[in-house]
């Protein structure tokens, strides 16, 4: 028989869209990811504030490095949880029997943690904001929080599935993450400390359109990939 | 129908399956036997596409696997000695949740979950958290999950472990059910390592020795107080 590959398939969006309601209305009820990434966000950014006393300028240059240094470990601690828990139930077997396509699977995984790790990043703004005394609530600030997190989740998504099959993946996902993620970080924490020192377009434009074409390769490079990775 | 033909399947330089030959008819319920190791989960993960095969050809309902793999799925349901199901979403959320995976119509997912919930005897705890529920319970509701979509053909891997004597009672009377006294011909092919429940509960029985098919016959040609020697025999491991 010649079968259309998709004619079976369930619709690509309706798949990332109830992946992600799935694992938001989850997280909601069981705050087990959430919960840990905002304690250790919230204990690390009151310890650097803690430690760092320096003049506004200081400051001004420091928060970015704060608020990104901390997403990137708070999120890393989530996305962990993210993909070992249905490894563990065995519930990523029931998706992968299921008529969907795996890339579909990735994007509503990752969309998940998308929400999850920009949470973690508005909060932690909000308390930057408090700590340091210096306003985070810019327009644009949030626009690199968004597109940084998009960055990680994607990265995040990505890695967190490779390490999942892994006997030791807490100590391999951290390990494997942060040096792919790192181009991420740089580009959100420059652009970052452009806009909240108040810099020129000049300043903060290109490392925007340097972090909005990492995460397009990044989650194209994605969609090729998942399916060879969650495959035995 | 399901056709096997010499199918292997090697991890890295290790071979698990040394070329499967087999054909299961419509309607058959196959207990599949064998030690740790004899290639029985291996062989349905690869039926159910979670596995790609070294070599050979596997077709399921004239589709081949895993090339035809999205048709082969609406086709088959799993029930595993996991639950594959979410602890913080209700009985009733994850039926749901399944329904649109399975893309069933909107106005019909409703009505399917609360039928299949109580086809398992779960409608009166659908709104209960599944982390509330005993290992019986869940394995009850992965039933309920794995029939949602009405696949022709379920495979069933080591359902049993971990359930007391009465949940494995339970479990024997839905699979009968399940799988054709009620509900007529449901192919469906099960792991065990309990030979006398795969004598009483399905029509042919095959066990599997060093990755291949060492015995195939029919439950109906067998007595109950033979099949220890046959397995021990086959396998050359003394029988459960």
């Amino acid at each position: 028989m010649n079968a259309n590959k998709n004619e079976f398939r369930t619709p690509y969006w309706r798949v990332v869209g109830t992946i992600a309601w799935k694992d938001l209305r989850a997280e909601i009820r069981g705050r087990e990811m959430v919960t840990s990434m905002m304690l250790f966000a919230a204990i690390s950014v009151m310890i650097f504030s803690f430690a760092l006393e320096l003049d506004d300028q200081a400051q001004q240059e420091t928060v970015s490095g704060v608020l990104w240094v901390t997403i990137a470990y708070a999120g890393t601690l989530g996305l962990g949880r993210s993909l070992s828990a249905e490894k563990d139930k065995g519930s990523l077997d029931a998706l992968l029997i299921a008529p969907i396509s795996r890339s579909a699977l990735f994007y509503g995984k990752m969309l998940g943690n998308l929400l999850f790790t920009t949470a973690v990043g508005i909060l932690m703004m909000a308390l930057l904001t408090i700590l340091f005394n210096i306003n985070l609530f810019l327009p644009l600030l949030l626009l690199v929080v968004i597109l940084g997190c998009l960055g990680f989740s994607a990265t995040g998504t990505l890695v967190a599935s490779m390490s999942v099959y892994a006997r030791a993946r807490e100590v391999l996902l951290p390990i494997l993450l942060l040096p792919i993620v790192l181009p991420v970080i740089i580009s959100a924490t420059r652009s970052s400390v452009a806009i909240i020192t108040e810099l020129g377009t000049e300043d903060w434009l290109p490392w925007i359109q340097l972090l909005i074409f990492i995460d397009i390769g990044y989650m194209a490079l994605a969609f090729f990939l998942f399916d060879f990775i969650v495959e035995e | 129908m399901i056709v096997i033909d010499k199918l292997t399947k090697a991890f890295g330089y290790y071979p698990v399956l040394r070329g499967i030959d087999l054909t299961v008819e419509r309607g058959q319920f196959v207990g599949l036997l064998g030690p740790n190791g004899s290639g029985k989960t291996t062989l349905l993960r690869i039926l159910a596409g979670l596995s790609k095969p070294t070599t050979g050809r596997v077709t399921i309902g004239g589709w081949q696997v895993p090339e035809e793999i999205a048709a082969v799925q609406r086709q088959i349901g799993i029930v595993s000695h996991l639950p594959l199901l979410y602890d913080t979403l209700t009985a009733e959320e994850n039926l749901l949740f399944f329904a649109r995976l399975y893309n069933l119509p909107t106005s019909e997912r409703a009505d399917r979950a609360h039928t299949m919930l109580k086809r398992v005897g779960l409608e009166k705890r659908s709104r209960d958290l599944v982390q509330t529920y005993s290992r019986g319970m869940q394995q009850r509701l992965a039933i309920a999950r794995a029939l949602l979509h009405d696949p022709a053909i379920l495979f069933v891997d080591a359902p049993y472990t971990g359930l007391d004597q009465d949940a494995s009672a339970l479990l024997d009377e839905l699979l009968r059910e399940v799988t054709g006294i009620t509900e007529g011909a449901r192919t469906a092919i099960m792991t065990t390592h309990d030979l006398r429940r795969a004598y009483n509960l399905t029509s042919h029985i095959v066990i599997l020795s060093r990755g291949k098919v060492g015995y195939y016959d029919t439950t109906a040609t067998l007595s109950v107080n033979d099949l220890p020697q046959i397995y021990a025999t086959t396998t050359g491991a003394a029988a459960a």
